[in-house]
C-alpha cells in the first residue's frame, strides 16, 4: 500500500485516493479544434519506467486533486503538490 | 527412531496436562508443547505421506520450516487444511488426521507410485497425457486422476463460524522477531521513548534462547528483558504473531494468532486478527533456518534437522533418538551433539570437513562422542524409521571415498548450513547478495528504513546478535550481554550439502524438496533438459512452490544446479520471495468485511417505510432500492404492471434520493456547465431547470441528468446514481487543473436531499393540496422549479418528468425525507396515491423512451442515442471534438429505436436483431437494450440499437435470444412510444 | 530432438532419465536475421514458432532479457476463454480457443489445456442482460454460451452464497462450457521447443538495448550481447511496450499497470471449474496441483514494478469469501504481479509501425495468455505478409484516431477502468 503525502492532509493511505494518471499530459484548450491534439491529450501516454508526474484525488478526504511524482518501478515518492497550485 | 519425554527440563508446564489426537490415536501432552512435540514424544514416527511417492515421513522441524508433518486439524466447520503440526500449540480435545494417505497413514496404496518414480520424473507430464487425437478429452481424461493424486489437505464447504477483525497500526520501530536481536533492539527503542511493535510469532520471546538449556543464564536474560517490555508503555509485544508480508511505504501486514492455541475462540473473541502496521523503521531480526544436507533415503523418518532435535530437547524435553549420527559441515552442531550425549545418547558426528575446530573437538570428545572428521552420511537404511546410516569418508566436493561404513542408529541430525529468513527484505528489495564464507544469501545491514540484525545478518555469535540489536534500536541502556556457545551460526563452513558416490550418483533418492518430492535426479534432468535458470527449475520440477515455498529447499536445489553448470550460486541466481512468509487464512484478511457487510450499504432516508410496507429491494450499486411493492400474491411482472398503469392512470411515488446531487456554485458556474454538458446552458435562468447530457472527453456520452438554476451563482446539478461519483470527481479535476481560471465550486450534495418523484395525472392535486400553492402550468410551468413548504418543512418542487406523464420531482432536506414521503402518502389518499418501485420506473421510462444505464453503456453516442439534436454548434464542450471521428460518425452505426414485439411474449433484453430474411450469424445488426410490457400500449415493447435504425420504422425484425432459445419477430418504430407529443407531461 | 510420448518416457526411465535432450538449444546470437523478436514470452516464441511453420521462415531469433516466460507468461492466471462481444474481439478469441485446443498435439508438448468451464455469476438483472448480450453475440459467432437462472446454478456451483447474508445475491450465470485453464510455462516452453525445433535461435539473457537505424529505417537491434541485424525487429514485450517503443520514438495509447495473482495452499479437488464473481472483479479456479487460484483488480495506478499492495490483496479476498464463504479458513500461499500493458480500449494492438522495420505486438491488458496462440500466428502472419490477419485487422494503432475503440467493458478510455 502506498503512503501518500496529501499538501492539505498530511500522509495518508493510497486507499483514500483515486488514481488520476499522468499529470503532464495538458488539456488542450476548450476552443482547440484539431482532432489530432485531442487524441494526443486523450490516448497516447509517455508511460516512463522511472518517475511519473502523476494526478490523485483525496476523494475520501479534502477532495483536493494533487501531483505526486512517484518512481514507476520502485514505487519511490518525491513529492506532492496541489494540482491547482503547480503547473506540470 | 524412539523418541522418548525426559524426566525433567524443558519449557513445558508439567502441571498441565492435555489429551490431542492424530490418527485416531491419543497423545498426551502438557501445555507448552506443539503438536509435533507431543507426537514425537509419543512416539509416532510417520506423521504424513509425501505428496507423490507417498513416502512414510516423519518431523523434520520444530518450527515454520517443518515440510512433512502437514495435517488436517480440527473438525467440522473449524476444519484447517495443511496445519504444520509443529506450529499448532496444544489444547486440550485437539484432533487431527492425516493428509494425503489412503487407506492410512502405516500402510498407504499410493506409495506403489514410489517404485514407478523412474517414469514420473521432472515435468513428465508434460510429454504425456497429449493423447492421439486432437483436442483435449485425452488430457481431460488424465487430469481428473492427477488432480485427485494432488493438491495436500483437504478444503470444506461449510462456512467458517469464526470471525476475524483488522487492525490499523502506527509506530516509529516495528522489530520484526523477538529472539534475542529483536528484543535488544526493542529494549533500545523502548528506552529512547520510541512507539515501538514487536512482533514475534511464537507463543513464547526469546527465539533461538527458547532452545537452550531450560534455566540456564538466558533465562535470567529472557525474564528480565521480558519484564522491562513489559513496563515499557510504548512498546507493543505481540506474540503469535507473524509479520506476513513487507509492502510499499513501510507498511506491513501481520496475522495475530489470537484464540487458535484453544479449542474454539471465547465468544465476542477473534480466532485471529489482521493487522497493518506503519512503520517510519524496521528492524528485522527474523533469525535462520538450518539447511538440511542432501543424500540417499535423505527422507525417511528419523533423519531431522539438528537444530530441530536440539529444540526438541531443550524446549519440548523430548529426546529424539538414543543412537544419533549428527551429519554436518559447520561448527553450528557441536553444542546439540553433545547436549545429546549429556542428555544420554550415543552420538557419533560425521563432519564433512577435515579439520574440526580444535576447541569443539575436543569438547565433542570429552562428551563421549564418535567424531568422525571428512565424513559425511552417504545413505539412510530404514523403510519407516531410520535404522542404520552409512557413513563414509568423502572429497571436499561432497564424494565418496573408498567403502562405506554402516552405523546402527535410530536418529540422523543433519546440518548443512544456515539460510538467513530474509523473505521480508526480499519482498521489499528483490536480489539479496550472495556470502560465499557462510554460503548463503544475506540481506545487507542497512537499506532505505530496513534495518537488519542477528543470524539475519550472519551475525558471528550471540554477542554480536544482542549488540546488533542494541544498536539498531537506538543504543539506549545498558548494552545487553549474555555469552552463547562458541559454535553459533554454522561457522568455518564447508560449503557441500549434496552427499554422494564418487560418480556423482546417490544410492536411493536423495530429496532437495521434501513436500514436493524432487530429488535430486529431478534437478539433474532438469539441467539436462535445459531448465537451467532458476526460475526454469523451480518451476520445471516445482522444487520450492510447495507450501513451505522452498524455506529448507531453495538453497541446495540452487547449490545443485550451480555445480551441475560448473557455475557459483548467484550466477545461477535466487528466487524471489513473495509474501506472504507463512500462509495466512483468508477469512483473516477479509476480517469483518464479508457477508452484508462486504460492502456499505447506501439507503435511502425513506428506507424504512420500504421495509416496512413489503418492498422487494434491489441493488443499485451500493444502494438498496425498492423494485416493486408487490399485493398479496403478486409477482414481480403484475406489481411492476399494476404500479406503471397506476402512475398513467392516477398518481404514484418513486423515492429517488440516490440520484446524484452536485452544488455547482461560483461566478463562472455558467460557463462551466456550459463546457461539461453538449447542451447551452449559459442561459438557463433562474428558476429554471434543463436536462443536459455529458460526454467522455473521448466523445461517448457520460451521464445525464437535470439542472436547475437556485440563484445567480447557484446551481443545482442532478447525476444519474450510478455515475454521480464521476461526475463529481471529473469536475473537480477540471476545475482544480486544466480549468483554474473558473471560479466555481462543486461540492456532493447527494445525502443532503431525499428527492421523490411525484408522477401521473393527479400529481398536481395531491402536490397542491399538501402544499397549499398554486401549481398550475402558469405558475409552475415544465422545466421550472419553486419553493414548497410541506409539513413544516421547506423543500424544493421541480417541475420535470421521466415518466411522461404530468410530474414533480421534490428535493427536501435528507433527514425529513420519509416524514414528507409519508405526508404524501396521507395526502394522496384521496387521489390513490400508490408507491412504485424500480421496475415499473423502467416501464414507464422505456415506454417514453428515455435513455438510462442500459443505452449509456459507455460505447453508444449521441447520435446512437437520437440526442444528437441537444449538441450546441455554437460552442465546445468536452469530447465535442472526438465525438466526430469518422468512425462515430457512420451512418451505418446503430441507432435507437423501439421494437414493438409481435405476439404476446415479452422479448429478452441481450438478444440480437437480424434482418426478416437475413442469416442469425455474426454480430447481427444491433441488440435489445431494454424490455418491458407497455400496459399503456398493451404491447411487449423494447428499446434498442438497430443499424439505420431511425430509417427502418415499419421494417419487421427478427429478435433472437440464442441462449434463451427463442426468435420474436418485432416492428422497427420510434422510441417514443407513449405520448411522443408531451401531451401529458405538459398538462 | 526427441518426440515425447508415453514411450518416450519409459524408454528415458529405463536409463534413468540420464539422456533426455535439451528442450531448446542455447545459440549464441548470429549477426543477422530475417526477423528478430524481442520478448521470449508466450506470444513471441508463439511469433517464432509460426513464422517457421506457417511461413518458412526460420532465420528467425528471439531474445529474450531473462528467462523464457519469465513475463506474464509465467505469472498469469492462465485462464483460456473467448467470451467477447466487439467486433474485431469475437473472431480473435475464438481463433485462440480453437488453436489452444490442439495446441499439445501441435507442439506435442502437453499444455495442459483443462476445458473445465467459466462461470460468469451475475447480481443483478442488469448484468444479466448485459451478459446475455454477451452471450448472443458469442451464439451468433458459433461460439458455445449457456444461460442459467439461480435455480440452475444453485444446482452446478452449490458452495456458492446463496444465503440470505450474501451482500449482492445471485441471480444467474452465464458458461462458456470451451473455456478453461492451461498451464501457463508449458506454453512457453512448448514454443519455444517447437520453434527451437525448426530453427528458430532463442536467446536468453539478452536484453535489447536500442535499435539499429540507416536513416529512418530501423534494421536491427543493439543487445546486451552485441548488436544484431534484422529485417524485420518485432516487439512482444508485455509490460515493457512503451518502453521500447520509446526507444524507437514511438508513443503509445499504453500505460502499464499493476495485476495481482494469489495462490492457496494446494488442496485436494474442491473448485472444478473457472467461476467469475460478478458482485466485483474476482476470479477463482482451481491448478491442476491443488492451489486455488485467484485474481482480482488492477492495483490501479502505473507500476513496472511487479509488486502488488495489500489494497488489492484485502479488496479480492474479500470477493472470494463473498463468493464462496467456505474459503475462510484456506490459506493464501503465495501472491505476486505482474506488470500489465493496459490500453485506452482495453484490447491489443499487432501490426506493422509507423516506423519502418517495426512491428509490434502489445496491450494485452488482462488478457494476453488466453491469447497467445492467435497472437502468434495473427503477428507472424502480419510480419510475414506485411499486411494484417483478418481475425487481427482491427488491432491497429490509429483506431483511436478513427475513433474504433474496442471497448468490451465500456469503461472508456481510462486504463484502470479497464
Amino acid at each position: 500500500m502506498l503512503r501518500i503525502y496529501c499538501p492539505v492532509c498530511g500522509l495518508r493511505d493510497e486507499t483514500e485516493f483515486t488514481y488520476g494518471e499522468d499529470a503532464t499530459v495538458r488539456r488542450p484548450d476548450i476552443s482547440e479544434t484539431d482532432p489530432k491534439v485531442w487524441h494526443e491529450y486523450v490516448f497516447i501516454r509517455e508511460n516512463p519506467r522511472g518517475r511519473h508526474k502523476e494526478y490523485w484525488h483525496h476523494v475520501a478526504g479534502c477532495r483536493q486533486w494533487i501531483v505526486v511524482e512517484r518512481d514507476t518501478l520502485t514505487h519511490e515518492m518525491f513529492g506532492s503538490f496541489l494540482a491547482r497550485e503547480v503547473t506540470v | 527412531m524412539t523418541a522418548r519425554r525426559l524426566t525433567t527440563g524443558g519449557r513445558i508446564d508439567r502441571s498441565l496436562s492435555v489429551t490431542v489426537q492424530f490418527d485416531q490415536r491419543s497423545f498426551s501432552a502438557h501445555l507448552g508443547d506443539t503438536l509435533g512435540s507431543a507426537l514425537l514424544a509419543g512416539g509416532q514416527q510417520i506423521v504424513g505421506r509425501s505428496f507423490k511417492y507417498h513416502r512414510p515421513r516423519g518431523l523434520v522441524a520444530a518450527g515454520v520450516e517443518e515440510t512433512n508433518a502437514l495435517v488436517h486439524l480440527r473438525e467440522g466447520d473449524r476444519h484447517e487444511p495443511n496445519a504444520q503440526a509443529t506450529m499448532v500449540e496444544v489444547f486440550d480435545g485437539l484432533t487431527s488426521t492425516p493428509q494425503n494417505a489412503w487407506p492410512s497413514l502405516q500402510f498407504d496404496a499410493g506409495a506403489v507410485n514410489g517404485l514407478m518414480s523412474r517414469f514420473f520424473g521432472a515435468g513428465f507430464y508434460y510429454k504425456t497425457f497429449i493423447g492421439p487425437f486432437g483436442g483435449t478429452k485425452f488430457w481431460m481424461f488424465w487430469e481428473r486422476f492427477i488432480r485427485k493424486a494432488a493438491g495436500m489437505g483437504r478444503g470444506t464447504t461449510l462456512r467458517d463460524p469464526d470471525h476475524y477483525e483488522k487492525i490499523n497500526a502506527f509506530c516509529d520501530v516495528l522489530i520484526v522477531g523477538a529472539g534475542p536481536a529483536g528484543i535488544a533492539a526493542a529494549l533500545a527503542a523502548g528506552r529512547r521513548g520510541d512507539n515501538v511493535i514487536l512482533v514475534e510469532q511464537d507463543r513464547d520471546l526469546g527465539g533461538s534462547l527458547l532452545s537452550e538449556p531450560a534455566g540456564g543464564p538466558s533465562d535470567v536474560w529472557l525474564a528480565q528483558a521480558a519484564a522491562e517490555l513489559s513496563d515499557l508503555p510504548n512498546v507493543r509485544v505481540l506474540r503469535r504473531t507473524t509479520a506476513f508480508g513487507a509492502y510499499d511505504c513501510e507498511v506491513f501486514g501481520l496475522v495475530e494468532r489470537v484464540q487458535d492455541h484453544i479449542r474454539a475462540p471465547e465468544k465476542g473473541k477473534p480466532r485471529q486478527r489482521y493487522w497493518v502496521v506503519r512503520t517510519k523503521r524496521a528492524i528485522l531480526a527474523t533469525g535462520a533456518i538450518e539447511r538440511p544436507m542432501v543424500f540417499a533415503d535423505n527422507d525417511v523418518s528419523g533423519v531431522m534437522l539438528t537444530s530441530a532435535v536440539r529444540t526438541y530437547l531443550n524446549r519440548y524435553a523430548v529426546l529424539a533418538g538414543e543412537r544419533i549420527v549428527v551429519a554436518t559441515n559447520n561448527d553450528s552442531a557441536y553444542t546439540a551433539a553433545i547436549e545429546l550425549a549429556n542428555s544420554g545418547a550415543r552420538v557419533t558426528i560425521c563432519d564433512l570437513r577435515r579439520e574440526v575446530p580444535a576447541q569443539l573437538g575436543e569438547n565433542a570428545r570429552k562428551a563421549g562422542i564418535d567424531l568422525r572428521p571428512g565424513h559425511a552420511v552417504l545413505k539412510v537404511v530404514g523403510g519407516k524409521c531410520v535404522k542404520a546410516a552409512y557413513v563414509v569418508y568423502v572429497t571436499p566436493e561432497g564424494k565418496a571415498v573408498g567403502r562405506s561404513l554402516r552405523i546402527d542408529c535410530d536418529l540422523v541430525t543433519v546440518s548443512g548450513g544456515w539460510t538467513p529468513t530474509l523473505h521480508l527484505w526480499s519482498q521489499r528489495f528483490g536480489k539479496p547478495q550472495y556470502d560465499r564464507q557462510l554460503d548463503t544469501f544475506l540481506p545487507p545491514a542497512e537499506r532505505g528504513a530496513f534495518t537488519c540484525v542477528g543470524s539475519l545478518v550472519g551475525s558471528p555469535s550471540l554477542k554480536d546478535s544482542l549488540l546488533q540489536g542494541h544498536k539498531a534500536g537506538g543504543g539506549i541502556g545498558k548494552e545487553p550481554a549474555l555469552l552463547g556457545h562458541a559454535d553459533f551460526w554454522g561457522r568455518n563452513l564447508a560449503p557441500v550439502t549434496v552427499i554422494t558416490k564418487a560418480d556423482g550418483s546417490t544410492p536411493g533418492k536423495a530429496f532437495v524438496d521434501f513436500q514436493h518430492d524432487v530429488k535430486l535426479a529431478d534437478i539433474d534432468q532438469a539441467h539436462l533438459e535445459g531448465y537451467v535458470s532458476v526460475e526454469h527449475l523451480k518451476r520445471y520440477t516445482t522444487s520450492g512452490m510447495a507450501t513451505d515455498q522452498g524455506k529448507t529447499s531453495n538453497l541446495n536445489a540452487l547449490a545443485r544446479m550451480s555445480t551441475l553448470r560448473g557455475m557459483d550460486i548467484p550466477s545461477v541466481g535466487t528466487t524471489t520471495f513473495r509474501p506472504p512468509y507463512t500462509p495466512v487464512a483468508l477469512g483473516t484478511l477479509v476480517g469483518h468485511d464479508r457477508d452484508r457487510h462486504l460492502r456499505a450499504i447506501r439507503l435511502s432516508t425513506i428506507h424504512g417505510w420500504h421495509e416496512e410496507n413489503g418492498a422487494e429491494m434491489i441493488d443499485a450499486g451500493l444502494w438498496l432500492r425498492p423494485w416493486y411493492y408487490p399485493a398479496s400474491g403478486e409477482g414481480i411482472n403484475e406489481a411492476y404492471i399494476r404500479e406503471a398503469s397506476h402512475v398513467r392512470k392516477h398518481v404514484g411515488i418513486v423515492d429517488i434520493s440516490t440520484l446524484g446531487k452536485i452544488a455547482v456554485q461560483g461566478p463562472d458556474a455558467a460557463e462551466f456547465l456550459n463546457r461539461v454538458y453538449v447542451n447551452g446552458f449559459k442561459t438557463l435562468p433562474t428558476g429554471k431547470l434543463r436536462y443536459g447530457i455529458m460526454l467522455r472527453e473521448d466523445g461517448f456520452v457520460f451521464d445525464d441528468g437535470a439542472t436547475a438554476r437556485l440563484g445567480e451563482n447557484d446551481y443545482f446539478m442532478s447525476t444519474t446514481t450510478a455515475n454521480a461519483a464521476k461526475v463529481l470527481a471529473n469536475a473537480e479535476h477540471l476545475l482544480q487543473t486544466a480549468w483554474r481560471d473558473l471560479r466555481v465550486h462543486v461540492t456532493s450534495v447527494t445525502d443532503q436531499w431525499a428527492a421523490i418523484a411525484i408522477a401521473g395525472p393527479k400529481s398536481r392535486g395531491v402536490l397542491a393540496a399538501l402544499a397549499g400553492v398554486d401549481l398550475s402550468n402558469e405558475v409552475l410551468p415544465s422545466n421550472h422549479f419553486t419553493h414548497v413548504t410541506i409539513a413544516e418543512v421547506a423543500c424544493r418542487l421541480h417541475r420535470m418528468s421521466f415518466s411522461g406523464e404530468l410530474a414533480y420531482e421534490l428535493f427536501i432536506p435528507a433527514k425529513r425525507g420519509r416524514e414528507i414521503w409519508e405526508a404524501l402518502i396521507a395526502a394522496g389518499v384521496p387521489y390513490n396515491l400508490r408507491p412504485y418501485g424500480l421496475e415499473a420506473m423502467g416501464a414507464l421510462r422505456i415506454e417514453k423512451g428515455h435513455i438510462a444505464g442500459s443505452e449509456i453503456d459507455g460505447r453508444t453516442t449521441l447520435k446512437d442515442l437520437g440526442l444528437e439534436g441537444f449538441a450546441s454548434t455554437k460552442k465546445q464542450f468536452v469530447g465535442s471534438v472526438l465525438r466526430k471521428r469518422p468512425v462515430l460518425e457512420d451512418p451505418s452505426r446503430p441507432s435507437l429505436v423501439g421494437l414493438e414485439i409481435i405476439g404476446d411474449s415479452s422479448a429478452r433484453a441481450g438478444s440480437l436483431l437480424f434482418a426478416m430474411n437475413a442469416p442469425t450469424k455474426g454480430h447481427g445488426e444491433g441488440w435489445v437494450s431494454a424490455v418491458t410490457y407497455s400496459p399503456a400500449l398493451k404491447k411487449n415493447i423494447a428499446l434498442a440499437l438497430l443499424a439505420r435504425g431511425p430509417q427502418r420504422f415499419g421494417e419487421t425484425i427478427q429478435v433472437v435470444d440464442f441462449v434463451g432459445n427463442e426468435t420474436w419477430q418485432a416492428k422497427v418504430v420510434s422510441h417514443h412510444f407513449f405520448d411522443p407529443e408531451g401531451h401529458h407531461q405538459n398538462g | 530432438m526427441s518426440h515425447y510420448s508415453a514411450l518416450s518416457i519409459l524408454r528415458h526411465g529405463l536409463l534413468g532419465n540420464k539422456h533426455w535432450p535439451r528442450a531448446w538449444r542455447d545459440p549464441a546470437p548470429k549477426p543477422s536475421y530475417d526477423v528478430v523478436i524481442v520478448g521470449g514470452g508466450g506470444h513471441g516464441l508463439a511469433t517464432a514458432y509460426y513464422l517457421a511453420k506457417e511461413h518458412g521462415i526460420r532465420n528467425v531469433a528471439v531474445l529474450e532479457k531473462g528467462w523464457l516466460g519469465g513475463g506474464n507468461t509465467g505469472r498469469n492466471t492462465t485462464i483460456v476463454r473467448s467470451n467477447y462481444m466487439m467486433p474485431g474481439n469475437t473472431e480473435f478469441y475464438e481463433r485462440s480457443v480453437q488453436m489452444w485446443e490442439n495446441l499439445s498435439q501441435d507442439l506435442n508438448y502437453n499444455v495442459m489445456l483443462s476445458q473445465r468451464g467459466y462461470y460468469y455469476v451475475f447480481h443483478s438483472p442488469g448484468q444479466g442482460d448485459a451478459l446475455r448480450r454477451r452471450a448472443n453475440v458469442m451464439r451468433a459467432n458459433g461460439i458455445d454460451a449457456e444461460f442459467f437462472d439461480r435455480a440452475e446454478i444453485k444446482k452446478r456451483l452449490p458452495f456458492l452464497d446463496y444465503s440470505a447474508s450474501a451482500r449482492f445475491p445471485i441471480y444467474g450465470a452465464f458458461l462458456q462450457s470451451r473455456a478453461g485453464t492451461a498451464r501457463h510455462d508449458a506454453v512457453a516452453w512448448g514454443y519455444a521447443r517447437g520453434a527451437d525445433k525448426q530453427g528458430v535461435d532463442i536467446i536468453q539473457q539478452c536484453e535489447v538495448l536500442g535499435y539499429i537505424w540507416e536513416t529512418d529505417k530501423i534494421v536491427g537491434v543493439e543487445t546486451t550481447r552485441g548488436p544484431i541485424r534484422a529485417n524485420k525487429v518485432a516487439l512482444a514485450v508485455a509490460g515493457h511496450t512503451s518502453h521500447l517503443a520509446s526507444k524507437a520514438g514511438l508513443r503509445l495509447p499504453i500505460e502499464t499497470h499493476l495485476l495481482q495473482a494469489f495462490v492457496t495452499e494446494p488442496l485436494k479437488p474442491l473448485v472444478d471449474h473457472v467461476i467469475i464473481y460478478g458482485g466485483a472483479h474476482f476470479y477463482i479456479s482451481q491448478s491442476d496441483k491443488g492451489g486455488l487460484v485467484l485474481g482480482g483488480d488492477l492495483d490501479g495506478f502505473n507500476s513496472y514494478a511487479q509488486r502488488g499492495g495489500l489494497p488489492i490483496v484485502e479488496h479480492t479476498l474479500q470477493s472470494a469469501i463473498a463468493l464462496m464463504p467456505s474459503l475462510s479458513r484456506l490459506r493464501l500461499l503465495r501472491h505476486w504481479a505482474g506488470a500489465v500493458d493496459m490500453t485506452m480500449d482495453g484490447s491489443p494492438i499487432i501490426g506493422k509501425m509507423p516506423i519502418e522495420g517495426l512491428w509490434l505486438n502489445g496491450g494485452w491488458n488482462y488478457g494476453g495468455f488466453k491469447a497467445t496462440p492467435a497472437s502468434g500466428y495473427c503477428f507472424a502472419w502480419t510480419i510475414a505478409k506485411g499486411e494484417p490477419h483478418p481475425d487481427s485487422a482491427e488491432f491497429t494503432l490509429s483506431r483511436f484516431e478513427r475513433g474504433y475503440q474496442i471497448d468490451e467493458t465500456g469503461a472508456g478510455p481510462y486504463p484502470k477502468a479497464q
